[in-house]
């Protein structure tokens, strides 16, 4: 497009060299603003001090079979639960492909006396109960989440109730055969 | 007419650099209202004189209040035993949230009964429901600073809701929090705000008085006002007056509450310090958001591939967002109900489905009270999407008054 007259207008096609810096410089001022704005969005995330409070290690020497403790981590509760002989059964023979989540309890339990998951309900965040001999376990006799009724089997997977998830397994190692180390 | 104030000097003064008189006079004395108001009109001025009770307790509590995870619960226990009259602004700030609201809901219902979302005031109504939103999202973050037991869960339940979001969910809910659970920064942030928000409010009421004003009050017959068959009254006196008895009138109801009776509204196990790892074995909302979280629960099935919790949320919020679609769902150019005999009646049952949605939503999620949330929601939606707009397209409404003066003017006659 040959242009003598920045001021004519050509009438073919009705652009002129001041529609290019119009948007040129609209382009340039809304990536400023978002430069502008990002730092006040992200202030929101998670900060260094709470990201570097990110693993712990737990004694599970003491934890008997059938028994469960709590521990805290970032934030949350998490389950370490001692399973009997019936409960790793239980959670085994079931087929997978019929779970709203499905998931082998191999996968969720590479030593099978020991689960791991993070106590917190997959559906609004609510601490499923089950902890304590006392507790209801729900249907299938792991955890029954009280806020809106989802049971969680033997081996923290969803069987009923409004949650879409298993309880989710969070990333540990053993550094010896009774420290774990979740994190 | 110019009143004699004016020819003061220092009005004078005044008037000629910040014309705040003649602004008075026009919004005030000027303003021509629609002489047939009932009562169901003073909610208005009661939701502005409950927000003004708000801010004013709220700025004088935030004095006192620590917003730290180990100090805020005992900070407010600090308020109620040691602060001068502390215990007064407490439960008059803590029971004017529920006053606040109920007064806002019968202005909202006033609306839906009298069509005013109706032409040419459907951003009037709009303008309202974003107040309505605003004052939730302040509700919420409010009751979760005294740090109870049901302060911290509501705040881990209601964050969670954003967790439904499909692929970016989980990183919005890390970005609400500020970590990995409901904790410190989520506190300092919601504390934040809601010291904010109650100003935007002030904001946007501004905007809804001006749409207001634009084209007046509404009024129960529903036809416009004819200022030539004398169907307006000032404001000042007549409804200034008015506002003012129905102000006596509330605070009595309120008083009553903070007086006697201040821990009706509340949950008891908000006086257990928050404790991340042990969730209540009820979690309930407060009342006003017990239909919301009504239809939240109804959902307790995947449809196609979409889970349960996604549908359930989306609907939760979608009940409030569809209300901004009123105006162009109800077609029907009568805006009174006095005069759509269809209409009116399924205005009842509709009250009647707010309700049994806020009572389900106090019960637990279990059985009878499923099945009677699901029907509940249903209806719900049905009202607005199918009922709402068949009624406009076949009900006949009664003829129309051709002002508010004429039908009384012939039966003196």
């Amino acid at each position: 497009m040959a242009v003598s007259d920045p001021a004519q207008p050509p009438h073919e096609t009705g652009e002129t060299r001041r529609d290019f810096l119009y948007l040129a410089a609209g382009v340039l001022g809304a990536y400023g603003v978002g430069a502008a704005i990002w730092p006040l969005i992200d202030q929101m995330n998670p900060a260094a001090d709470v990201l570097a409070v990110a693993t712990i290690e737990v004694d599970i020497a003491p934890i008997v079979v059938g028994q469960a403790i709590t521990v805290k981590w970032q934030g949350k509760p998490v389950f370490i639960r001692h399973r009997t002989q019936e409960e790793i059964d239980a959670a085994r023979k079931v087929d997978p492909k019929e779970l709203p989540d499905p998931q082998p309890d191999e996968m969720r339990a590479p030593k099978p006396e020991w689960l791991i998951v993070v106590g917190v309900c997959t559906h609004l965040g609510c601490i499923p109960l089950g902890q304590k001999p006392t507790d209801p376990h729900g249907e299938y006799n792991g955890w029954f989440c009280p806020c809106h009724g989802s049971h969680y089997d033997t081996a923290g997977r969803i069987r009923k109730g409004p949650a879409p998830k298993n309880l989710p397994v969070p990333k540990y190692e053993f550094v010896t055969d009774t420290m774990v180390r979740i994190g | 007419m110019r009143p004699a104030y004016f020819d003061h000097p220092i009005a004078k003064w005044i008037e000629y650099r910040l014309p705040v008189f003649s602004f008075l006079e026009h919004e005030l004395y000027e303003y021509p209202t629609p002489k047939n108001l009932s009562y169901w009109w003073n909610f208005g001025s009661l939701a502005g004189i409950m927000l003004v009770v708000m801010i004013a307790t709220g700025v004088v509590l935030a004095m006192h209040y620590v917003p730290h995870v180990d100090l805020a619960f005992d900070s407010i226990e600090r308020i109620m035993r040691d602060v001068n009259y502390g215990w007064l602004l407490r439960y008059l700030h803590m029971n004017g949230g529920s006053v606040f609201f109920l007064v806002v809901y019968i202005h909202l219902f006033r609306g839906l009964y009298y069509g005013s979302f109706k032409y040419p005031r459907e951003l009037l109504w709009m303008l309202g429901l974003v107040i309505l939103l605003l004052m939730m999202a302040t509700a919420f973050m409010g009751y979760v600073l005294p740090w109870g037991q049901m302060s911290f869960w509501a705040a881990t339940v209601i964050t969670n809701l954003f967790s439904a979001i499909p692929w970016v969910g989980d990183a919005i809910v890390t970005w609400l929090w500020g970590g990995f659970a409901v904790d410190q920064p989520t506190l300092g942030r919601f504390y934040s705000l809601h010291y904010l928000l109650p100003f935007v409010i002030v904001g946007v009421v501004g905007m809804h008085l001006m749409a207001l004003h634009q084209h007046g009050s509404g009024n129960p017959l529903g036809v416009d006002v004819r200022k030539d068959k004398g169907d307006t009254i000032p404001f000042h006196p007549y409804y200034t007056v008015k506002d003012l008895f129905g102000t006596g009138v509330l605070f009595i109801f309120y008083f009553a509450l903070v007086f006697f009776w201040p821990n009706l509204l509340g949950e008891t196990i908000n006086y257990v310090p928050a404790n991340p790892l042990q969730t209540p074995a009820h979690i309930v909302p407060e009342w006003y958001f017990l239909p919301y979280y009504a239809i939240l629960r109804s959902i307790t099935f995947d449809i196609w591939f979409i889970p349960a919790k996604l549908i359930g949320v989306t609907l939760m919020f979608g009940s409030l967002l569809i209300l901004f679609l009123l105006p162009w769902l109800d077609s029907s150019k009568v805006r009174s109900a006095k005069f759509r005999p269809i209409y009116k009646q399924f205005f009842w049952v509709f009250l009647l489905d707010a309700i049994v949605l806020g009572w389900v939503g106090g019960q637990p999620a279990e059985g009878i009270y499923v099945v009677i949330g699901q029907v509940a929601t249903l209806f719900y939606f049905s009202y607005f999407f199918v009922i709402i707009p068949l009624i406009a397209k076949y009900e006949k409404p009664r003829p129309l008054p051709e002002s508010i003066s004429t039908p009384v003017l012939k039966e003196m006659a």
